[in-house]
């Protein structure tokens, strides 16, 4: 049965088998492939997309369980590529082979609306599940600092 | 030295009919599933090519009349950010201004021939001069055109920020080629000729400069060969036998596969280049049902001699291939080496091991395949196009000509992707269905199953004391691994003292600049190992593992003979002989290797700091990544030790480097930070082990490479000076290892001999020290 859902705001009806990895729904069907594949296993954060508001790993959803939900991409985070998570890592100059990247932003986008100040441990805690083989952490770290305070700053000042 | 610009141009010999796609695949029925951004400075040869009222000075690089500046890319893009590098080397020479430029990651086009290979840090170095004869040749054809115009004599006027100025009359590079249209060109000859600016007169080399790659990485706009998408495209997964040689089907049953909606049909492959022997792909609709056809396929095997070898019997058997003193290459042999080994009585003698150790690059390794326009097309991402091409052309039965592989960006290269051998099974499906466009992605377990693992190895170190028991006096140093050059581009060996060939990144590292008296070196294939797995090349090669050895050796030997490890190793830096260095690259030698050592203690205030109880610092050094290109390197690592679990912490890693004229600072920082955690993560997270002729682990579930919480404090310096620069993708990696063995002994006396160290093996030394 076809399965209804919105994306980046889009309404979208796919017809694929209910236990289809979101995942395989997204990059094939619906051309996003922003979104990697990295692991299978929910275990490298490399498919990281918003169900709902929530990070989730689009590599262990299936299909059936996102009827109805509303999903955002790495290409939906921000129509401009502008998410202040996005502009930070261009000024800390995150990305090295860039594969892990999308998700690294999309799970760090979800991190500061749990914690708008994240402290290390947090950091530790919500990133740690995110694999970055070329090792990018230092950065990523100072990416979600300086995304923090410029978060704030902007909300002060809005 | 081999290196593989020589290596490579000596294969790619036979491609120089193979017709240009660069400029002919625009519009070949490519279809992406979105739009390009157009404002990207990154292009793809499909995408954004020059007009053809460009100027092309040379084939580095064109200025097109609205004056924006193209620069050809060899490279692969891997996160080195390698095209923003060098378009820095020609932009610099040519006094462009940098935002007119863009780059193009080209094809396997003939004009190429001989230089798309991405490894071994040696982009920058070799790339250096070329890059900056070519913008010379640009630079002096602008000048020339651009004084023409403006009526003054060329000499009188400057080049800068694209723009040639005599006094007050100023006129654009793109000016100069919209009404000049000049058509000279320079031979390579003519171009080594040019004079080039000095250091001094460098307005983009060793500048801060955003990456031209990263602003589409953080949109999910780039595109990486696993994106790759054709009209008709059909997915595809292979059925991975048990060992990687000598695997035949016994067996196929599909009636459980023909329950999977979308499954289309099983190909057992016929692989004239035995590079995938035994393989059957599954043919799916989709990605998914590829997948669980793939698991509900059964198959049986009958399987190669391999599947009972373990990683401890290959092991045991470098033990006693060493043990035989008539195995191996002799690298160096110097006088008197064995003869004093023979005759003294003080002698220490230590062996060390490294476990098997997986890429694990995080975009599992695909490639798309289709016969398109009399053409066999690979899409697919690749460090080294030329070494596969001639595999391609076997496996297909039919000439490298006829086979063009396009660009993309890797996810990750780190040596996996050196070895293109994943192109295969996908050309050999599609021609199974008669050139249909085939897209065939490897899960992360058959990429781990069908990796090319770093061997593991075995190193036997010998050495000699004099009297006092201070110095030592004859050294006799044996390396055994597996060796992927020998098994995949053999050869491009060197050759030893003693005539023989060996695998120069199975050896390097422990070919040191230390003088202490006469060395024997020995390097020795572990055939067992070449049997078993298809060793592979994996960033920082053997100088990641090499310095492991050597530098817990010396360690070693400072303490059992109660001297300074500090002093001990630059005592041994003199500087002579063959450690004398050579121009141009390794001026200074040693020398150099003495003065990063010298800097790193004074950073870390060597030999001055009190520690807490079971924590410590710990140093090494090495030259990564080889002796012909050295980047002196020296590290230091502080850990913890907790007594009670055996988990080494490590709490602080310090950097100093001379990798000679830094081109891209930023660039440079992030690939020592990335190589220095490459390091740590092998040094105690990584490692599997060989079991029934495979690597165990198959996925994070058991393969635990370092993550954001295990990241230390990092301390990183380069030593400034303008000596033509050398590499920086790897040598971070070497340091890293020996200097975290020497803190642990440091922090509580136990020496550890396997990598990677792991908390079991922490807590068996500390009991077998209490007893």
């Amino acid at each position: 049965m076809p399965t209804q859902f919105s994306i980046n705001n889009h309404p979208v009806t796919i017809d694929a088998p209910d236990d289809t990895p979101l995942l395989w729904v997204l990059r094939d069907e619906l051309n996003l492939t922003g979104t990697k594949f990295g692991c299978g296993i929910g275990e490298c954060g490399a498919c990281t997309v918003h169900v709902g508001g929530r990070a989730t790993r689009s590599c262990i959803t299936p299909l059936s369980s996102v009827a109805g939900a509303a999903i955002t991409t790495i290409e939906g985070l921000d129509p401009e590529g502008n998410h202040v998570v996005q502009i930070a890592w261009r000024k800390q100059q995150v990305p090295q082979c860039g594969y892990c990247q999308s998700g690294q932003i999309m799970q760090a986008a979800s991190l500061l609306k749990d914690y708008p100040t994240p402290t290390d441990e947090q950091i530790d805690g919500v990133m740690g599940g995110s694999l970055c083989r070329c090792m990018t952490y230092i950065r990523i770290r100072k990416a979600i600092k300086e995304a923090a305070a410029q978060q704030h700053g902007s909300s002060e000042n809005g | 030295m081999a290196k593989i610009e020589q290596i490579a141009r000596k294969s790619d010999k036979s491609l120089q009919t193979r017709r240009s796609f660069l400029m002919t695949a625009a519009g070949a029925g490519l279809m992406f599933g979105f739009a390009r951004n157009s404002r990207a400075a990154v292009s793809f040869p499909d995408a954004n090519l020059p007009p053809e009222s460009a100027f092309e000075p040379n084939i580095w690089c064109s200025i097109s009349p609205d004056g924006s500046i193209n620069v050809n890319i060899v490279r692969a893009e891997m996160g080195q950010h390698v095209g923003t590098s060098l378009a820095r080397i020609i932009a610099d020479e040519m006094e462009a201004d940098w935002n007119h430029i863009k780059i193009t990651e080209v094809d396997t086009s003939p004009k190429w021939a001989g230089k798309y290979v991405t490894g071994g840090s040696w982009s920058v170095w070799s790339t250096w001069d070329i890059f900056r004869q070519a913008g010379a040749a640009a630079r002096t054809i602008m000048l020339e055109e651009g004084a023409k115009l403006l009526g003054a004599p060329p000499s009188q006027c400057t080049a800068r920020n694209s723009i040639i100025s005599y006094k007050n009359n100023k006129i654009s590079y793109g000016e100069i080629v919209a009404r000049a249209k000049p058509t000279r060109h320079f031979s390579p000859d003519e171009m080594a000729k040019l004079p080039l600016k000095p250091a001094s007169e460098h307005r983009l080399i060793s500048k801060p400069v955003d990456a031209l790659d990263i602003p589409t990485k953080t949109t999910g706009q780039a595109v990486y060969g696993i994106d790759v998408k054709l009209e008709g495209m059909v997915y595809a997964r292979p059925k991975i036998p048990p060992t990687r040689y000598d695997a035949t089907i016994e067996f196929i049953d599909d009636t459980k596969a023909k329950e999977v909606p979308g499954y289309i049909r099983y190909i057992i492959l016929d692989d004239p280049s035995h590079t995938v022997s035994g393989w059957v792909v599954v043919l799916a609709k989709s990605y998914p049902a590829a997948i669980r056809a793939a698991d509900a396929l059964n198959v049986e095997w009958m399987v190669g001699s391999a599947i009972t070898v373990s990683e401890h019997d290959i092991i045991e058997h470098g033990r006693s291939l060493i043990k035989d003193p008539t195995t191996g290459t002799k690298v160096f042999n110097d006088e008197g080496a064995l003869e004093t080994l023979s005759h003294t009585k003080h002698v220490i003698e230590r062996s060390y091991t490294c476990a098997s150790v997986a890429h694990y690059q995080l975009e599992p390794v695909n490639a798309v395949a289709r016969y398109h326009d009399n053409m066999w097309e690979i899409h697919t991402g690749s460090q080294w196009q030329s070494l596969v091409l001639p595999l391609l052309a076997k496996a297909l039965q039919t000439s490298e000509q006829n086979i063009v592989m396009r660009t993309y960006l890797l996810g990750g290269g780190f040596g996996r992707r050196l070895n293109g051998d994943y192109s295969i099974p996908a050309v050999l499906t599609s021609k199974a269905i008669g050139g249909a466009p085939v897209k065939l992605i490897l899960t992360r377990s058959d990429d781990m199953a069908f990796d090319s693992i770093r061997s593991p190895s075995l190193q036997t170190i010998r050495v000699a004391l004099d009297e006092p028991q201070k110095k030592i006096v004859a050294m006799d140093y044996a390396v055994t691994a597996g060796w992927p050059t020998l098994i995949m581009a053999s050869a491009f060996m060197e050759k030893g003292v003693d005539g023989k060939p060996y695998d120069q990144f199975a050896l390097a590292g422990a070919d040191h600049w230390y003088d202490m008296g006469p060395l024997h070196l020995r390097a020795i294939t572990n055939d067992l190992a070449n049997k078993t797995f298809r060793p592979g090349w994996l960033r920082s090669v053997s100088a990641g593992w090499t310095p492991w050895a050597l530098e817990s050796f010396i360690d070693e030997v400072a303490h059992l003979t109660h001297q300074d490890p500090l002093e001990f190793r630059l005592s041994m830096f003199t500087a002579t002989g063959r450690n004398k260095g050579t121009a141009p690259n390794a001026v200074g030698g040693a020398k150099r290797q003495a003065a990063v050592l010298q800097k790193l203690a004074e950073k870390i205030s060597y030999g001055k700091n009190t520690f807490p109880k079971n924590t410590a610092i710990g140093i090494a050094t090495s030259f990564g990544q080889e002796r012909a290109m050295p980047t002196w390197t020296a590290g230091a690592v502080q850990v913890h030790v907790d007594e009670k679990t055996g988990v080494i912490t490590c709490q602080k890693i310090w950097i100093v480097m001379d990798a000679g004229t830094i081109v891209d600072p930023g660039g440079a920082l992030a690939q020592t930070e990335g190589a220095a955690l490459w390091g740590l993560s092998m040094a105690l997270f990584e490692g599997s082990e060989i079991v029934h002729g495979t690597i165990k682990d198959r996925n994070l579930n058991t393969y635990t490479p370092l993550r954001i919480s295990d990241v230390p404090a990092m301390d990183i310096e380069f030593i400034e000076n303008t000596a033509p620069p050398t590499g920086l993708g790897e040598p971070g990696v070497a340091v890293i290892a020996p200097a975290i063995g020497n803190a642990v002994f440091n922090a509580v006396g136990i020496r550890l001999r396997h990598m990677p160290m792991r908390p079991e093996d922490v807590l068996k030394a500390l009991k077998e020290k209490r007893s």
